[in-house]
């Protein structure tokens, strides 16, 4: 929120710099983003009168001789068509810094610095300078908006610095307001805390107005959605002149960047940021059927704003209606058709409360912000409603541009605007921050928060004023008197009361953190990416339309498309990954990411649907291959102690013939493969990538921990065996036949891989080599020979493979 | 008799000088004439029944001086030797040291695992116990019971990512406090870090980033034990020097709520480009646990209270390690994971 420094002291006495309200301010828990001199770009211009001015021929230039009092007399060349002798205008002495203006004299490009120049050769030291030249409107000053010198005063000190005259010494201060003080979304409300923090009495603005005998006979209100509106009230003003407004008026406003139109519309744009309301203004000339009705608008129902814009509602929407049409979209913005225009001579003033929530998804759904919308989602408070109408009638009265009826219309649902007492107990208070603060600070505190506070022993009484609605019990009060009495005054302690606890990692958490520092051991590094995907990554993985990954949760309201599905895998993200990577140049490498997919147990979601905590690798580039990544997903079984088995596999996005399924006993807990040439392709991969994806639930389920097995006392044996067998057996299938044959082989080691003319054409050799290792006892001397003899058969039977001869 | 010992004296020293090259050369020459059977000096001994009895005592002393003697040159030669072999064996080995080493690939842990560990040790060390709530969480843990009524701006279609009516994208880890009060009775101290999602998406803001929420619930839990634990916090976390600073802000689910500034590690608080000036960086939000809260889970707010804050891990790595955008941690780029080794 813009808050200029000269408005707040209207209504509190500042009498410390901005700097240091800057730092009192951020103390009771207003953070000033940005604290800016209005005039801070300007340095250096002072009130210069014109002695001399004389043209320079064949030019439109004039050479004067400009008086700068105590700064002395310097000869300027001035370009502006109303310099003349005798003039004061602002003068930039050398060295001054001003605005630097584009070749149509409005827009500003810029800050310049002034510098002893030549024109057409005659000495120029300084410049007289525009309004635009300042960064002073027409608002800010009349006369500034001119195209030419801006005129200063007759009893404008010469040599004096102009910005006290052009009110460029101000301050705007902007505020962030948290969302539980909506009562300081304006004016008085920054107003009464500055006044409570220093010290100082808040002077409210006039509320006075008189009343005419004159009434608009048969005017009603009908509010047919309480719900959506609570209070409305409505009051006419008749006799209304349309002009211009006043000096003071229009600069405030300019000041926090709003433009002057009309006094009528001045005064509630001006209401609005002193008091907080959003107020508006109907030309009851255009007003049908003598009331005003506040109800949901139709279907398809249609308005035209007041910037011409046409809008489409529903039921949803707010409207204000005539008798017959909508003229407002409710806290919105106001209808075209019954704007204050220069003829208007009757206005109807409402200033409402509509509910926060309904103004918020209105403004949403049609894409209107306005001022008064954002007003209306913070909240405003019944109080304000009420006083920003009576501000609003002071002020018709003193610009004179108005008369007050007795007409006034109040639909409240049963609100009232009275304080609220509430009693809380001092210790509360006190136990709430650890510290006991001093009873008369607390009093002086809730005294100059205006809780009109009396004590009785431990019990402290406040009268809660209407706009203060986030004050509900002793808490509130708490951080009212610390925020008041400073945070410097919060003691560190240590829990001296409390319970020890042990704290530190669950054993799944654990165990997640032993797995991801094993990963990181064998050369792969952690990532992490975002929980929702494209729907198009699914078409980059070729999944098939009916694929079960494509079953995901969408985000109703997401950032994009890009970002719009919760993950049913972490491949995609991996794949989009080891892309960005190779584009980078890093051409080869090891990722992996830990991370939920989620699946829905029902579409759209009723339940919350499961969240799997998932292991993701990726690796690519020159030396890593199918059996690279495969030796990682057993380094990931040996982190939980047991062993994978691998099946070959199938999937859309990885390579036909080198593609397995991981298995843990027998269930799948996920694959691993070389990622397909045609995926490949639509990612610009330059290296081959394999990629991994297993559910960790299956491990963390394990429950494996480390424990010591006794060495065996006795020697081990190893026998190599040379098998022949047909191609399409596969090493797992000879490997899965020769333990299962045998309790005591502990290793089985595949050490050659043979085809050609010492064996069969459609046979291949595998070379093993088995180990061995006795139990209890020493193998018996022949021992090894039955077991080698064991498996052969069953090698025979089952596989019907041969030893090699 | 002695010339024969001489000469076989003088024997060794020429064999000796001519032959014996290397260790394998000198123990031939040694066995030539040490060997117990074929050696000169063995051979000696073996003559003895062909001496006359009365100078076998004296031969057979001569003979083994000259036995003892030759041990001992014998046994220098070899030491010698192997000294000279080994001092070759290291000079044909020599190398050049600076040239390239062999390398070993290790990976690390993503900088926001890497923070995020830190921060448990040092609550974990306070007796915190780490739980992790649900990504998606529904309306009421994520808002309602937190104290954020049905109308307030948080619930803002804007920042929150819905999914359902019902079911959204939390917004804040402070969604898992309420699970943990409903299954937990007092003394809590819990620390719940994960992934949050709001609708945000620039330099500083990420749409998925990740918050750490820590909760504390006993009796007499107070404001200046907040900002003593802060303390503790910021000096673990920023150096021994480090202090906080609580300023009021606002959160529907603590009351009084504070933001907290850290005083500014790159300068200590004298004012740097970090800082902007001020000596303080904003690290975190916190507060007293609001009593609506804790009576939504069944907590007796007369007897218990509460404090909780929310750090941000993204920015607090960011200003740990000087990484200036927030989208470089969700990159994945190997050249930027590669710069961060902190564990």
């Amino acid at each position: 929120m813009l808050l200029p420094l000269s408005w707040l002291k209207e209504y509190v006495d500042v009498d410390i710099t901005p700097a240091e309200l800057e730092e009192k301010l951020f103390s009771c828990g207003f953070e000033v983003e940005e604290l800016n001199e209005v005039g801070k770009d300007i340095s250096g211009v002072v009130v210069g009168l014109v002695k001399e001015c004389d043209p320079i021929p064949e030019t439109h230039l004039h050479v004067c001789k400009v008086d700068a009092g105590v700064h002395g007399e310097f000869q300027i060349c001035c370009g502006a068509d109303n310099v003349k002798a005798g003039g004061k205008f602002p003068v930039a002495l050398n060295g001054a810094t001003v605005y630097a203006t584009a070749k149509d004299h409005k827009t500003i490009e810029g800050v310049m610095t002034i510098k002893k120049g030549k024109l057409r050769g005659y000495e120029s030291e300084g410049m007289l300078c525009s309004g635009v030249e300042l960064g002073v409107s027409e608002d800010m000053y009349p006369g500034a908006g001119y195209n030419g010198l801006l005129v200063l005063p007759e009893d404008a000190e010469v040599g004096a610095d102009v910005k006290p005259i052009l009110g460029l010494d101000d301050y705007i201060f902007d505020i962030s307001i948290t969302a539980n003080r909506p009562d300081c979304q304006c004016i008085i409300g920054i107003a009464r805390e500055v006044a409570a923090v220093l010290n100082k009495e808040f002077k409210m603005p006039s509320l006075e107005y008189t009343e005419t005998a004159v009434t608009k006979d048969g005017f009603t209100v009908k509010v047919d959605a309480p719900d959506l509106c609570p209070r409305y009230i409505g009051h006419y003003v008749y006799d209304v002149e349309i002009g211009e407004s006043p000096l003071w008026m229009k600069r405030r406003l300019a000041l926090v960047g709003q433009t002057s139109i009309s006094n009528m519309v001045d005064i509630t744009n001006y209401v609005m940021l002193e008091m907080g309301q959003p107020m508006h203004a109907f030309d009851y000339d255009y007003l049908e059927g003598n009331q005003i009705q506040v109800r949901r608008a139709k279907e398809k129902e249609q308005i035209v704003t007041l910037d011409s814009l046409e809008y489409e509602l529903n039921e949803n929407n707010l409207l204000i209606c005539d008798g017959v049409k909508g003229v407002a979209i409710a806290g919105v913005m106001g209808g075209l058709n019954s704007e204050i225009r220069e003829t208007t001579t009757e206005v109807l003033f409402e200033s409402a409360k509509f509910a926060r929530d309904n103004i918020r998804k209105t403004s949403r759904a049609l894409g209107k912000r306005t001022d008064a919308s954002a007003k209306y989602e913070k909240g405003v408070d019944e109080y304000s409603t009420v006083n920003a109408m009576k501000r609003a009638l002071h002020l018709v009265e003193e610009l004179g541009c108005g008369k007050i009826s007795s007409t006034h219309i109040d639909v409240n649902t049963g609100n009232s605007v009275e304080p609220r007492e509430m009693k809380v107990s001092v210790k509360r208070v006190n136990d709430v921050l650890g510290i006991e603060v001093p009873t008369e600070e607390i009093l002086r505190i809730c005294t100059n928060l205006s809780f009109a506070p009396v004590m009785n022993g431990d019990e402290l009484t406040l009268q809660i004023p209407a706009y203060r609605e986030d004050m509900d019990s002793y808490p509130d009060v708490a951080e009212e008197v610390i925020r008041m009495y400073g945070y410097e005054h919060v003691i560190p302690t240590f829990m001296p009361d409390s319970k020890v606890t042990m704290g530190g990692l669950s054993e799944l958490q654990k165990k997640e953190l032993k797995l991801k520092k094993d990963l990181c051991s064998i050369g792969a590094y952690e990532c992490i990416h975002y929980s929702f995907i494209s729907p198009s990554d699914f078409d980059m993985m070729n999944l098939a339309a009916d694929a079960k990954e494509r079953e995901a949760i969408r985000i109703l309201n997401p950032i994009n498309e890009d970002l719009s599905i919760m993950r049913t895998t972490l491949a995609s993200s991996m794949l989009y990954a080891i892309s960005r990577n190779q584009k980078k140049g890093n051409l080869s490498g090891r990722l992996y990411e830990v991370a939920n997919k989620f699946i829905p147990k029902a579409l759209p979601l009723t339940e919350y649907p499961e969240e799997r905590a998932t292991l993701c690798i990726g690796i690519w580039g020159q030396g890593e291959d199918f059996f690279s990544l495969k030796g990682m997903a057993n380094k990931v079984a040996e982190t939980f102690f047991t062993k994978f088995e691998y099946e070959t596999d199938e999937k859309s996005y990885l390579h036909p013939f080198q593609c397995a399924s991981i298995k843990l006993g027998d269930q799948v807990i996920g694959y691993l493969g070389k990622v397909a040439y045609e995926v490949a392709e639509k990612l610009d991969l330059r290296e081959d990538a394999y990629i991994l994806e297993l559910e960790l639930k299956y491990l963390y389920d394990l429950n494996t921990k480390a424990s010591y097995s006794p060495l065996s006392k006795f020697p081990e044996e190893i026998r190599d065996l040379a098998l022949v067998m047909d191609k399409n057996i596969t090493c797992g299938q000879v490997e899965n036949v020769i333990s299962t044959s045998c309790k005591f082989v502990q290793d089985i080691k595949l050490f050659d891989v043979y085809e050609g003319g010492q064996i069969p054409a459609d046979k291949k050799s595998m070379a093993f080599s088995v180990k061995f290792v006795p139990g209890e006892e020493a193998f018996e001397a022949d021992a090894v020979d039955r077991f080698v003899k064991k498996i052969l058969k069953n090698l025979k039977f089952h596989l019907d493979i041969d030893l090699r001869s | 008799m002695n010339e024969k010992l001489s000469s076989i004296k003088q024997e060794i020293l020429d064999g000796i000088e001519a032959k014996a090259t290397s260790r394998a050369t000198a123990f031939e020459l040694r066995k030539q004439f040490l060997d117990s059977k074929t050696g000169t000096i063995g051979q000696l001994m073996k003559e003895m029944k062909n001496i006359a009895p009365e100078e076998r005592a004296n031969y057979g002393k001569e003979v083994n001086e000259l036995k003892a003697w030759a041990t001992d040159v014998f046994a220098k030669l070899d030491e010698e030797m192997k000294a000279k072999e080994l001092k070759a064996k290291y000079e044909a080995e020599k190398i050049d040291v600076t040239m390239p080493a062999k390398e070993y690939q290790t990976g690390n842990l993503h900088p926001i695992t890497q923070m995020r560990n830190q921060l448990i040790d040092v609550f974990a060390g306070m007796g915190f116990e780490i739980f992790e709530g649900t990504e998606i969480e529904n309306d009421y843990y994520n808002f309602t019971a937190l104290n954020t009524p049905q109308d307030h701006p948080a619930r803002d279609m804007q920042d929150t990512f819905y999914l359902s009516p019902e079911f959204l994208l939390r917004t804040q880890t402070s969604a898992g406090q309420i699970h943990v009060m409903e299954n937990k009775k007092p003394p809590i101290k819990i620390l719940s870090p994960g992934k949050v999602f709001r609708s945000d998406d620039d330099a500083t803001h990420s749409p998925m980033f990740t918050q750490m929420e820590g909760l504390v619930v006993d009796e007499k839990i107070t404001l200046c034990d907040l900002k003593g634990m802060l303390d503790v916090f910021v000096q673990k976390i920023y150096g021994e020097g480090a202090t906080t600073r609580l300023r009021p802000s606002y959160f529907p689910f603590t009351e009084p709520s504070v933001e907290v500034d850290v005083s500014c590690f790159e300068c200590g608080g004298k004012g740097c480009k970090l800082c902007k000036g001020t000596g303080w960086i904003e690290i975190l939000g916190a507060g007293i646990v609001n009593k609506k809260v804790l009576e939504n889970c069944g907590i007796d707010s007369e007897k218990y209270s509460g404090l909780a804050f929310g750090i941000g891990i993204e920015r607090t790595a960011m200003l740990k390690y000087g990484i200036n955008n927030i989208k470089l941690l969700f990159e994945s780029d190997i050249k930027v994971l590669k710069q961060i080794d902190d564990n």
